[in-house]
């Protein structure tokens, strides 16, 4: 039995498990990674022998020393598909074929990705904006051979500096947000000079190479029978409705595309945490105290999964919860001082982010014959149908067409199906809510869990209502 | 001034590929600009999209077992499948 089990080891899980460790508590560090850095200090692939170093390898390579002399045990390449409480109070955890308890977890499980379809976008050649990153840091090389880089927030101009960086071609960038939208944002960044500095350097960049930049534009369409050949851009309006100006066609061979980043909740919510929607925080967030104590006892959340707010403030986070994990379990007051920084840290975090919230008119690119679900292969004609004749939850949604039923979990196209019900029932985010957290968390070998799982020990949930 | 490690070989669907030893499948397919991996039900071609272990786009197949082609490393003389039903 540990003290604390921590999920997931990007900045500011890894840093929850070092405080934790360094005060004593028996701490178990867990991943699905090969190594800890999370996706913002994500490690090099071991085929890269030799190159320069970046400001994420410097930080991610620091994290994994401090890591490695500390006491914290390490189990990476490790799924953890499900979680829950048992009777005295402790937690059970399945990661792969292993059964591991704790007195306390902590949930830092970071951001995924929100990617609203759009024609052409299960084409092979079109991948996430944070896919592109992965693509950087782990592999240095750029997503394909003359990218369109879309979408909204700060990552398109990353992701557009960072092809060129690595020589590859950038067609296009197209942003959904304008210029204004960047300057209001601007206020709150330069608390942060070197962040804002960083952002102006990207597009800066962008200008001197010459790239098209569309502002206020989206993708109406990827174009290509077997991959990307190309994609069409159209003018948006101030909710990111599409024009009916005239469309213009980019030539292109792949496409990094997403709008923003989501808190990565499942974990928490099959934990049994209670949820609100904020999207100012990105979206549905556990709802926290400052520290990161969620409305489960001995359950933590901290990071990007706990409301986005990015690297800056994420070790932070990380701390404050395994000082909270601390004085639940030990009863040792500490120093509350990290407060004040932290709630500083915070704007430029939430300034961020802001960018990053997506718009109603986003529906408009999703057409009727646009597979929403990928991985079931949903229209949007199905689901409006079954929207439309009384299905107004997910969950309805979901036991009537299989939508969000696949391997990813609804990960991808729950977000999607909520605006599309919204569109439709003008119903809140709130309202339309979330479909039942289930386990397995993530799809799971049938080896792994017939070995030493203990069937009886595995509830049945309930009847999810409809 | 990337230095990479030495160069393997593997199979995917019938056909031999390159690699850098100890990448990932993901990267090596893109690295040959193999983008079609698989179909969906609908038969709609796939390829590697959140290329972090979350869609299951890039499913594979080795040895009759499902992997993510993102999250699993490439090996000398391996044999990669389309994978069918995911």
């Amino acid at each position: 039995m540990y003290d604390v089990i921590v999920l997931g080891a990007g900045p500011a899980g890894a840093n929850a498990a070092l405080e934790a460790a360094d005060n004593g508590l028996k701490t178990l560090l867990l991943d699905e990674q090969k190594v800890a850095g999370g996706q913002v200090w994500r490690a090099k692939s071991k085929s890269i022998l030799k190159a320069p170093s970046t400001e994420a390898s410097e930080k991610g390579d620091e994290l994994r020393t401090k890591i490695n002399q500390s006491a914290i045990e390490v189990k990476f390449n490790s799924r953890v598909w499900h979680i829950e409480k048992q009777d005295d109070d402790t937690w059970l955890m399945a990661s792969d074929a292993e059964q591991l308890t704790a007195k306390a977890l902590i949930i830092a499980t970071g951001s995924q990705e929100r990617i609203i379809p759009t024609q052409g976008w299960t084409l092979p050649g079109v991948i996430g904006l944070g896919g592109a990153t992965v693509l950087f840091k782990e592999h240095m090389m750029v997503p394909g051979r003359r990218t369109v880089v879309a979408g909204n927030g700060p990552l398109v101009f990353l992701v557009a500096s960072e092809i060129i960086r690595l020589k590859g071609t950038v067609a296009a960038v197209v942003s959904l947000n304008n210029r204004i939208d960047w300057l209001k944002a601007l206020p709150s960044m330069l608390s942060n000079p070197s962040l804002a500095w960083q952002g102006f350097k990207w597009i800066f960049k962008l200008y001197k190479m010459r790239v098209p930049v569309f502002w206020q534009h989206g993708i109406n369409k990827i174009e290509g029978k077997e991959k990307v050949e190309g994609v069409t851009v159209i003018k948006v309006d101030h909710n990111w409705h599409k024009s009916d100006q005239a469309e213009q066609y980019i030539p292109a061979e792949s496409v990094c595309y997403g709008h923003g980043l989501m808190p990565a909740i499942e974990a928490t919510r099959l934990a049994g945490a209670d949820h609100h929607y904020d999207e100012l925080l990105g979206g549905w967030v556990p709802t926290i105290d400052k520290y990161g104590r969620t409305s489960v006892s001995n359950l933590y959340a901290c990071g990007d999964n706990a409301g986005i707010l990015g690297v800056s403030v994420a070790p932070m986070r990380g701390r404050m919860a395994a000082l909270a994990v601390l004085e639940d379990l030990t009863g040792k007051k500490h120093n509350k001082k990290d407060l004040k920084i932290f709630d500083k840290a915070k704007k430029i975090g939430l300034a961020a982010t802001a960018l990053s919230i997506p718009r109603s008119g986003l529906q408009s690119f999703i057409t009727k014959d646009t597979e929403v679900c990928r991985c079931e292969c949903i229209s949007r004609r199905e689901i409006e149908h079954e929207i439309k004749t009384g299905a107004l939850s997910p969950n309805a949604v979901k036991s009537g067409t299989r939508c969000g039923m696949g391997p990813c979990g609804g990960r991808y196209c729950s977000e999607s199906l909520a605006l599309i019900t919204q569109h439709i029932s003008k119903k809140t985010r709130s309202e339309i809510g979330l479909s039942t957290a289930r386990s397995p968390l993530r799809p799971v070998a049938l080896d792994d869990i017939s070995n030493e799982i203990d069937y009886d020990k595995l509830p049945i949930p309930g009847v999810s209502p409809l | 001034m990337i230095e990479r490690s030495v160069e393997i070989s593997f199979e995917f669907d019938g056909k031999n590929y390159p690699a850098f030893d100890g990448e990932t499948i993901a990267a090596a397919l893109l690295r040959s600009n193999v983008l079609n991996i698989r179909n969906a039900p609908s038969g709609s071609p796939r390829g590697i999209f959140c290329v972090m272990g979350a869609c299951q786009e890039c499913v594979v197949e080795i040895d009759g077992i499902k992997v993510e082609a993102c999250r699993t490393s490439v090996a000398d003389g391996l044999i990669i499948k389309r994978a069918h039903d995911v």
